[in-house]
């Protein structure tokens, strides 16, 4: 099952990397050149704007480790910048306890970027529990997209 | 079903108008049955005082009241409707069908003749009239009889604002439940919830109350922030309730007679899952704290906040014992998500939730006696709404479904409301949909609650608000 799991995870970290089906607008790599140094465009489209986690987990796994690592180092660079980071669940779960669950998601990824140098008064951190789903499915696929933490430019 | 998008324009106005009219007189009695009630099977009263629970339906006569002229004939007609679809709706009465009535129209006042009403089949009668008065008020007198034994077991009159005949009728309901079951009914009540609209990435949802039969539907926030998890004070025309305004997370006040909202407490972090104490002084809700959460009470009065969990872990969910001095609350402490039970001061937690799954969303019932939960395993198998004793002993699931979630108790403990969101069959969300529903306790008379959108977050009023 974790295996199974782990297996369309890695699929849709390539396919969020790329097409980001987020309200943001996405910035195709064909129009990279247009997008502003240290925007949330920039963000998404060279650092990446979120992590996943597994289900009814925040800990973070590898590939959610690296893409924070290059946040921070992209956060060192643009020092003046801001973020919000939201926490997501997906659709199993009950509202309340998602609710909780999404907080100590974006608590998560907001701690590691403290440990790498990010000031604490630089990050809020918000959950929408259920209520905010990248994807609209009802498959583990979907899920694994919206189980994440979402950095967004403040 | 009217929308009425306007906080102001709201129920306690109606209820303001009829303000100590609605003291009941008592009619004096008419005229005593002809014979004495009989004894043994053949004068079967429809008074029962058992838990009619998988016992037959009460079959039960309401023909239209009666009116002097053409509107209050009208108005009988439509109080007596909805007197109807309240007691149907319970699943504990048998409504005898207009068209199996010996006698057309409205019955004369006074006693009636039993003998038209004994082969319809039905054990109780319901007769009255409606007067519509000068300067908007209307007098409505009814009766509730008991056909075999031949007695009257009520006679009630009523005079207030005519626009209040829904919730008159209500009351009516409400009276002939009680009298015929031994029991408090929960008819003059209302349901405060979440309506959904718009595709599920982007969701507008909006805080909306409407009477427990789905009517006055209203919308009481615009939309502008996300909103969740309404619940209605014991005794105030007021709701707790969690909104997202101005991107600060937090549990809100809304007062249903100015419309006012107002922020509880000052907390560094999210707030949410607030419920009322039974006595509606205070408000026991979750605090995030770190990575975790915390169970927090506070004093309505004194606006100070008492930390009541401190585990480390998700506490969330609180809900006070209707004594008051306890709380269950589902927490993660022990890896996955169970239901707790603790002092109302804090300390001394127990878990009760022993079954197969996660247990989330506890709800002690009116009662005293059990405890409400949604219980899930977190995958594509279903979730189940439930019941257990306070101890945990006697689990018994009422409804499952691909997601059902967040029972709300009537007042009288009789019924349980939740909702049930049905899957989405493609990755643009088509056949998703969210709809409240409710099921009697014993797991039986299970239907849907009618909802001009999408709905979730059901909340019973108490009775009679």
């Amino acid at each position: 099952m974790n295996i199974k799991i782990l297996g369309a995870l890695s699929a849709v970290a390539l396919l969020a990397a790329c097409s980001t089906p987020d309200a943001t607008p996405a910035a195709p790599a064909a129009t990279a050149a247009g997008i502003v140094p240290g925007s949330q465009e920039d963000l998404v489209a060279n650092v990446g704007d979120r992590v996943f986690y597994d289900f009814n987990k925040s800990g973070l796994r590898a590939d959610a480790k690296a893409t924070l690592d290059k946040q921070a180092a992209w956060l060192a660079k643009y020092a003046t910048n801001n973020v919000q980071i939201a926490g997501n669940c997906d659709e199993r779960g009950t509202e309340e306890y998602n609710l909780a669950l999404g907080n100590r998601r974006a608590n998560a990824a907001a701690s590691y970027l403290k440990a790498k140098g990010v000031a604490t008064a630089r990050m809020t951190t918000i959950s929408y529990g259920k209520d905010r789903p990248t994807a609209q499915g009802s498959t583990e696929q979907a899920w694994a997209q919206n189980r994440n933490a979402i950095t967004s430019v403040r | 079903m009217i929308y009425i998008p306007n906080p102001s324009v709201g129920r306690r106005r109606l209820i303001a108008g009829a303000a100590g009219l609605l003291a009941a007189a008592p009619i004096p009695v008419v005229a005593e049955a002809a014979s004495p009630p009989a004894s043994g099977g053949a004068g079967q009263s429809a008074v029962i005082d058992v838990d009619r629970a998988r016992s037959e339906p009460i079959p039960i006569a309401v023909p239209d009241l009666g009116g002097p002229d053409g509107p209050s004939a009208q108005l009988g007609h439509d109080m007596a409707s909805v007197i109807s679809a309240d007691l149907a709706r319970s699943g504990l009465f048998r409504l005898i069908n207009q068209a199996a009535f010996i006698q057309a129209g409205a019955p004369s006042a006074g006693t009636p003749n039993f003998a038209n009403w004994k082969p319809t089949g039905a054990q109780a009668l319901v007769t009255g009239s409606v007067q519509i008065l000068g300067g908007g008020q209307v007098r409505v007198e009814f009766r509730l009889w008991d056909i075999l034994p031949q007695t009257q077991i009520q006679g009630t009159a009523y005079t207030t604002t005519q626009g209040n005949w829904r919730r008159i009728a209500h009351i009516m309901a409400d009276v002939i439940y009680e009298r015929l079951l031994g029991e408090k009914g929960y008819f003059d009540t209302r349901i405060v919830y979440i309506s959904a609209t718009g595709p599920r990435d982007r969701r507008t949802k909006r805080l909306a109350i409407m009477d427990q039969d789905s009517e006055n539907n209203r919308l009481l926030t615009d939309g502008s922030w996300l909103v969740l998890t309404p619940r209605f004070h014991p005794t105030r025309d007021e709701i707790a309730f969690m909104s997202y305004a101005n991107n600060r997370p937090r549990v809100y006040l809304f007062n249903l007679s100015s419309g006012r909202q107002s922020l509880l407490g000052d907390f560094a972090g999210m707030t949410f899952a607030p419920r009322f104490s039974p006595d509606g002084s205070g408000v026991v809700m979750a605090v995030a704290n770190g990575g975790g959460s915390d169970i927090v009470a506070m004093d309505l009065g004194s606006r100070s906040p008492r930390r009541l969990t401190d585990s480390g872990s998700i506490d969330v969910s609180p809900c006070f014992s209707p004594d008051g001095s306890q709380i269950a609350f589902a927490s993660d402490r022990g890896g996955d998500q169970q239901i707790y039970v603790m002092g109302a001061g804090g300390g001394g937690a127990k878990r009760i939730s022993f079954g197969n799954g996660r247990y989330a969303t506890p709800v002690w019932s009116p009662r005293g006696d059990l405890i409400a939960f949604t219980r899930y395993a977190g995958d594509t198998s279903n979730f189940a709404i439930g019941v257990m004793h306070p101890d945990g002993s006697g689990e018994r699931i009422l409804s499952e479904g691909w997601l059902v979630e967040g029972p709300t108790f009537a007042p009288n403990g009789r019924v349980l409301m939740f909702w049930r969101e049905t899957r989405s069959q493609d990755a643009r969300g088509r056949g998703f949909s969210s709809r409240l529903v409710s099921v009697d306790i014993t797991g039986f008379n299970e239907r849907p609650v009618e909802t001009p959108t999408d709905a979730s977050d059901p909340a019973w009023s108490p009775l009679g608000t």
